[in-house]
């Protein structure tokens, strides 16, 4: 195994934004995740929690933030399709109608109003009565007959008369006078709206009371946080719920029959989790686990044991804190910025840190125009190129831009499918040619790798399948064949063409350009099958590298591990500890690596108690025997 | 005489353990049950007050339970294989039940019919399963209970593991990691495991008690690491669940639902009981500083009273509002004695360690603790790894008016924190109160203290001897300065010996002589001088023990040392006597008479040998006392001798011997026979007149009263007789209302002192009587009216009824005291 110089790079300040929303559709298995940045990351929980590149769940999902306008996001095109101005001051909640033909959408200033969707606009409909303030919650009846909203002090229930246009809703208030010893105001952070009536809410007392909406009465009241709890989210099946709370806890209630004999089942706190050390600002409830996010930036999926059917490794807990992409440049929301690495003259024993000789510099601060977020960057191997994509709701934006190995070329994959190559000339440049996706396809591209003589490309799109260019005939080449797991790395190896493919579930191809055919290495590996000790890892391979000079290693990293694949040892590999693979877990963890060249390689680290150190304090709680 | 042909026998003389099982209350929580060694305790909760001692099994007694069909019967289980049946109100044995194996524990529910649950073990030793046992029914006393059908296996033997769902319907068990749940009607059992890999934090997992709900179905159990879980669900193995309660920081010791269900009681080594509201963990309640861990925690079936054992031998009652009502008091004994057994002069109590810190003053005769006396003055901290302060010696003087305490912690071996406290006994406050404290008496740790007992000795005078090679002399000095008049205790004497050890000291009965040894050597200084008057070395061993001879055998002085050898010193001639070679681990002297008693240790048990130090032969020979190790005893003066006249039994004439095995069993010997002594002492109490007071009773007791003042009177008529004590109202109400609301002794004791006096013998009020009576009689027709009355209104009525007949007693009283007010007194004067 030859030796690396390894540059650490840790002066990368990204700081994940926290978690402000989640939601969970249940038909496709998607869970939706928006951050206070703004950005929408939707994670494919069938694929092994990989996130998709961008936006989208089920067709329609509702993103919010403090905005005044409703944005409808589309799945297929990922893409922005309706955006409206409410009129109604910032819109502080949002809930479609059970049916997905109404939305209701509270307003600062206490309206509640109703929209009609329709499939290509979503057209005003209606005020409901106005309120004395802002309303922070809204969830509709299953039936859709009815609405709760949640506002400062009182929930207020409104019937909507589906069957004519204007209707008359009546109004029902819920005092909340028994809140306790204080005077403050109590928030009610949360509403759920169950098919038998009841109301449950959340609050900033940090209590979970269980209301009847027809007489309007307080049912049952727990007290479960000293500060806020913030959200709530109900199993489809109603016969659980999840709430999260400031104190970074999660507290998971059931429905459970109070006595074997009687039928009467009551609501009984059963589960605490803690698995966040901040506000936990959003919860969901899938079908077998339970989700949730939160200031401090992770994302924690806990798989409910009593509804896993078989205790393989989909019944760990999983906590994603970072999202999946690679930040190559350092890509921040508003801001790139580049450095020079430091160097040192100094050598040293394997394993030893090496003293700088020179520091790392901070060449460049470049910051976007406009409040959009980068959603990607390049920059060219000549060192004389940035290119950078922002996310805009209006405009085609790129979801992975490339250079080619000369720096000539500039290829980009936009979010509407075609794949447009620019020619980069002396300080000016020009579109060369687009690659229209196949025949009525509006598959979003989003991963691309380029070939390093120039003559290939590859590009992969949200559906799995890997198409390769062929860039002197500026034709399409071949397809890979589909496989039912996301991509989530590309490469393409210098001199045999080979590309390596990296899949969500762990798998690992390598698929020959020229020969349009899976290699020798990858049908044995296939063949034997991997050990399930790389299959059980839970983060997905992020980048794809090659040794220049030692054509039979692949180098790939995930968040957690640096692996080098030795793919001359097939035949011992694999059944056996993992002969092949050369795992390194001392980088974690890792944002990114690369080889800079032959002896170097440069990995990018983020601690995690850096981030947590950047994070806003959490609640103090009194912790026993300090 | 009869005694002298009966055996000396050892027995177990009080001081078991309560804490050893739940105790239990009786239906109208009254009484409270508990085990105490081979007996059963019924207490008073009222009063503390030990109502009955239920013996009869010969073994341990490992489970009581009420009889669910007859709450006025009470089951118990013990190691002899028995199930017994009792009437508790008066302590009658009603039925046995023989099942031949040992049973651990006992449980009863009424839904069983006449079936119990015992926890017995199989041939292995460590497993232990639940079975039901049928009790036949049978009109004979002892009923052989064969019909045992298995209900689980591979159970703790605790009771604490093993709880009773709602009506019975399922029983569950916890072991290490398990919790398993059998259902009676599907005959299905569920198991739950919990995580216990090594990791630290999972491996504190362990279950360590359980209870379940008394309505609902949800089992809560307690665990290593302080957690409650709550546990639903559980009927369906894959869809239980369960919640997390935690405030403990040490393990749940025991946990109890209350009656209704709406709150848990739990308690560990914080020595606070928590209730938790509804189950939730944001509502709870504490009573804290009980003193020590609790144990067990029981619930009454009335629901009015709660009750905690402790690991200090002691149970409180404790009142549904969490205020402590009652607090029964045993010997402490969770601590290694290192004060021996002493006997308190003043009230020939038992004095030893108690409660850490602590000196306890236990009654022999009450089986109960008296008082404690705290010496270190420090706030106990619980937790393992301290090092805490130890009471390590403490001495009486004769006259019970000085008591010397040592206190000694060791961190380390250099650094030695030593504390000598002399008391005083205050007879104001009946109490020691704290005279003298000295810092550093020595610089070693102390061996031996003791006072010089001469009782026409002018000054009270303390010999501490110590490692440190020194022996010292202490005395009481005049410490009065212009502020006060007062005592204290100086240094009167250093005395050394060839720089060796001071092991041990002792004063002569006259004390005229001081015996201190100095590792092999002993020396014998004048006392009025301080000089050394003679040495006698055996030159074998250090000397363990040291005791000059008493009345006629005061010339002697015994020793014993390491290697096994007794040795009598004739004082006169400065020679040995005699020697014996026998291991002996406890030379006890009887103060009142010249026996010595003796205990030797061999590897089958402890023998005991009485012997006078003027004849080389044993008067008294006892072999095998006990298998254990015996660690101290002691003489303890008789209040009423005895008069054995064989010569084997002399030495129990005046006082009797305790000894303290190292099990901390005390035990003692008795010529009386097993049945002699189990008639039960005190079967006085428990009288009518704690039948609760309701306004039936008021009407229905009146009448009675009345009766019996009649016949009382009709009595009178016929001869003048001494009233009995029983029938003085006055005494009657002295002794049997609490202390703190009777009015000022003052005010009583001329009450007291009438009630004695023949007042209806006299004729100088004749007229009174009659008088009252006509009262009384119109004021029952007054009842009988109300009586109507409450018929007609019954809800209302009932507490207006109540009221105006305490109003009418206390008229009656003052009647009553006018009376006696009246009566002539003139004819004391002329006495």
């Amino acid at each position: 195994m030859g030796e690396f110089k390894v540059h650490r790079v840790r002066f990368f300040n990204y700081v994940p934004s926290g978690i402000r929303c989640v939601a969970y559709n249940n038909q496709s298995n998607r869970l939706a995740v928006s951050r206070t940045d703004g950005t929408v990351e939707i994670y494919n929980l069938s694929a092994n929690y990989f996130q998709e590149k961008l936006p989208c769940a089920s067709g329609l999902t509702w993103v919010l933030g403090n905005q005044t306008w409703v944005i409808r996001l589309s799945r297929q095109a990922l893409k922005i399709k309706y955006a409206l101005d409410a009129f109604g001051g910032p819109i502080w909640s949002m809930s479609a109608s059970p049916s997905g033909s109404q939305l209701l959408v509270g307003c600062e200033d206490g309206s509640v109003k109703l929209f009609e969707i329709t499939p290509d606009k979503i057209q005003f409909a209606r005020n409901f009565d106005r309120q004395k303030s802002r309303i922070l919650s809204l969830s509709w009846h299953p039936a859709g007959t009815h609405v709760a909203a949640g506002s400062i002090d009182y929930i207020s229930v409104f019937d909507v008369k589906s069957d004519q246009a204007i209707s008359i809703l009546r109004k029902r208030k819920i005092d909340r006078q028994h809140l306790g010893v204080s005077k403050r105001i109590c928030i009610v952070w949360g509403v759920a709206f169950l098919s038998d009536g009841t109301v449950i809410s959340v609050d900033s007392v940090g209590k979970v009371q269980l209301w009847d909406s027809i007489t309007g009465t307080l049912v049952k009241s727990h007290l479960i946080a000293n500060a806020d709890v913030q959200s709530i989210a109900v199993a489809d099946q109603e016969d659980s719920f999840v709430v999260g709370t400031a104190e970074g806890t999660v507290f998971h209630f059931q429905l459970v029959s109070m006595n074997s004999n009687s039928s009467e089942k009551q609501w009984v706190r059963t589960k605490p989790f803690q698995h966040h050390t901040h506000d936990v600002r959003a919860v969901a409830h899938s079908p077998t686990a339970l989700i949730s996010g939160g200031t401090d930036t992770h994302l924690v999926i806990r798989p409910l044991m009593e509804k896993v059917e078989v205790k393989n490794y989909d019944a760990a807990l999983r906590k994603i804190t970072f999202p999946h992409r690679q930040l190559l440049l350092f890509q921040f929301a508003h801001h790139l910025e580049l450095w020079r690495l430091g160097s040192t003259v100094a050598t040293g024993k394997n394993g030893d840190t090496l003293p700088l000789s020179k520091n790392a510099d901070h060449l460049l601060h470049l910051k976007t125009k406009g409040p959009e977020n980068i959603i990607c960057s390049c920059i060219s191997p000549c060192g004389s190129w940035i290119a950078y994509s922002t996310a805009s709701p209006f405009l085609r934006s790129a979801l992975h831009i490339l250079f080619s190995e000369d720096s000539t070329k500039l290829f980009v994959a936009s979010n509407q499918g075609p794949l447009h190559i620019i020619q980069l000339l002396e300080g000016s440049f020009k579109h060369l040619h687009t690659f229209q996706p196949q025949s009525g396809t509006v598959e979003a591209m989003c991963l691309l790798a380029v070939s390093p003589d120039g003559n290939w490309l590859a590009a992969s799109g949200t559906d799995a399948g890997v198409h390769v260019f062929n860039l002197k005939r500026l034709k399409l080449h071949c397809t890979v064949p589909a496989y039912n797991f996301p991509v989530t790395a590309l490469a393409i190896a210098p001199n045999t063409n080979n590309l390596v493919i990296a899949h969500s579930d762990q798998q690992l191809f390598e698929f020959s350009i020229p020969e349009k055919q899976y290699t020798e290495w990858s049908r044995t590996v296939q063949k034997q099958g991997f050990h399930h000790l790389w299959l059980q890892r839970d983060t997905p391979i992020t980048h794809i590298s090659f040794h220049p000079k030692r054509p039979m290693h692949i180098l790939l990293h995930d968040t957690y591990m640096f692996c080098i694949i030795d793919k001359s040892l097939v035949n011992v590999v694999l059944r056996r500890t993992a002969h092949a693979f050369k795992i390194s877990k001392i980088y974690k963890p890792l944002l990114f690596m690369d080889l800079l060249d032959e002896r170097t390689l440069v990995a990018v680290e983020r601690p995690l108690d850096d981030i947590i150190a950047q994070l806003p304090p959490p609640i103090k709680k009194k912790k026993f025997g300090t | 005489m009869v005694e002298g042909e009966e055996s000396v026998r050892v027995v177990h003389c009080g001081g078991s353990a309560l804490n050893f099982r739940r105790a239990a209350f009786s239906a109208d929580s009254r009484y409270l049950f508990c085990v105490s060694g081979d007996f059963i305790k019924v207490y008073s909760t009222a009063t503390e007050e030990c109502v009955h001692i239920l013996q009869g099994h010969r073994n341990l007694v490992t489970g009581i339970h009420l009889n669910p069909n007859n709450h006025l019967q009470l089951y118990s289980c013990s190691f002899d294989g028995t199930i017994k049946l009792w009437d508790y109100l008066d302590g009658i044995l009603i039925k046995t039940f023989i099942v031949g194996h040992k049973l651990h524990t006992l449980f009863t529910f009424a839904h069983a019919e006449d079936s119990v649950y015992v926890i017995t073990n199989k041939e292995e030793p460590d497993v232990f399963q639940l079975v039901s046992v049928k009790l036949p029914k049978s009109s004979s006393q002892e009923v052989q209970a064969k019909e045992v059908s298995f209900v689980l296996d591979y159970i703790n033997q605790s009771p604490k593991c093993i709880a009773f769902g709602s009506e019975g319907e399922y029983v569950a068990a916890v072991r290490d990691f398990y919790l398993s749940v059998y259902f009676f009607k599907k005959k299905t059992t569920s198991k739950f495991t919990l995580p216990s890999t090594k990791t630290k934090k999972r491996s504190k997992n362990t279950f360590t008690c359980v209870a379940c709900h008394p309505k609902e179905d949800c089992i809560a159990s307690g665990h290593m690491d302080g957690k409650i879980r709550l546990w639903r669900n559980f009927d369906d193995e894959r869809k239980y669940t369960y919640t997390c309660l935690h405030w403990h920081h040490d393990m749940v010791m025991d946990l109890a639902f209350s009656v209704t269900g709406t709150s848990l009681l739990s308690g560990g080594r914080e020595c606070v009981l928590v209730e938790w509201r509804d189950a939730t963990e944001k509502n709870k309640e504490f009573l804290p500083r009980l003193g020590s861990t609790i144990e067990h925690i029981s619930v009454s079936p009335a629901g009015d009273l709660f009750c905690t054992s402790h690991s200090d031998n002691k149970i409180m009652v404790i009142h549904r509002n969490l205020e402590t009502s009652a607090v029964i008091q045993g010997l402490v004994k969770d601590r290694s004695i290192s004060t021996g057994l002493m006997v308190d002069p003043r009230t020939k109590a038992l004095v030893l360690n108690g409660k850490p810190g602590h000196l306890q003053f236990y009654s022999l005769q009450s089986d109960k603790q008296l008082y404690n006396l705290d010496i270190i003055q420090q706030e106990y901290i619980n937790d393992t790894g301290l090092i805490q302060i130890e009471l390590a010696k403490a001495a009486f003087n004769c006259s019970g008016k000085w008591l010397a305490t040592v206190e000694q912690r060791k961190e380390r071996e250099s650094e030695l924190e030593l504390q000598m406290k002399l008391w005083n006994y205050n007879k104001k406050t009946q109490g020691f109160v704290l005279n003298t404290k000295i810092a550093m008496p020595h610089d070693d740790h102390i061996t031996a203290l003791c006072f010089c007992n001469a009782e026409k000795a002018e000054n009270p005078t303390l010999v501490t001897a110590s490692k440190d090679g020194r022996f010292k002399v202490w005395i009481l000095t005049d410490d009065s300065d212009i502020y006060r008049k007062a005592v204290g205790w100086t240094c009167d004497f250093v005395g050394s010996y060839h720089k060796f050890q001071a092991t041990n000291c002792c004063f002569s009965e006259d004390g005229s002589l001081l015996a201190v040894s100095f590792e092999e050597t002993v020396t014998v200084w004048d006392s009025e001088t301080w000089e050394l008057r003679c040495t006698f070395c055996q030159r074998a061993g250090k000397i363990k023990h040291l005791c000059f001879g008493k009345l006629t055998c005061s010339k002697y002085l015994l020793g014993t040392t390491e290697q096994g050898i007794l040795c009598c010193w004739n004082l006169l001639s400065c020679s040995l006597e005699w020697s014996a070679k026998f291991m002996v681990s406890v030379l006890e002297p009887d103060p009142t008479s010249e026996h010595i008693a003796a205990v030797s240790q061999s590897p089958v048990g402890a023998d005991l040998f009485v012997f006078k130090p003027s004849e080389p032969r044993p008067l008294y020979i006892q072999k095998s006392i006990c298998r254990e190790e015996v660690q101290w005893g002691v003489f303890v003066p008789r209040d009423v001798p005895e008069s054995f006249t064989s010569e084997a039994h002399q030495w129990l004439n005046r006082s009797q011997f305790y000894f303290l095995t190292k099990s901390q069993s005390l035990l003692t010997f008795s010529t009386k026979s097993p049945e002699e002594k189990l008639t039960p002492t005190s079967k006085q109490l428990l009288a009518e007149e704690s039948l609760p007071i309701t306004p039936f009773y008021f009407i229905l007791g009146k009448h009675r009263q009345q009766q019996k003042e009649h016949l009382n009177e009709t009595l009178k008529e016929e001869r003048v007789q001494l009233p009995l004590t029983e029938n003085i109202p006055a005494i009657n109400e002295l002794l049997h209302t609490p202390a703190h609301v009777l009015p000022s002794a003052s005010f009583l004791c001329s009450l007291f002192v009438d009630s004695l006096l023949l007042s209806h013998g006299t004729h100088s009020t004749e007229g009174i009587p009659d008088d009252v009576d006509m009262e009384e009689e119109i004021n029952s027709d007054d009842s009988d009216e109300e009586k109507d009355l409450a018929e007609e209104t019954q809800h209302a009525a009932i507490t207006d009824l109540g009221e105006d007949i305490i109003h009418q007693l206390s008229k009656s009283e003052e009647r009553e005291l006018r009376k006696l007010r009246k009566v002539d007194y003139s004819w004391i004067a002329d006495l």
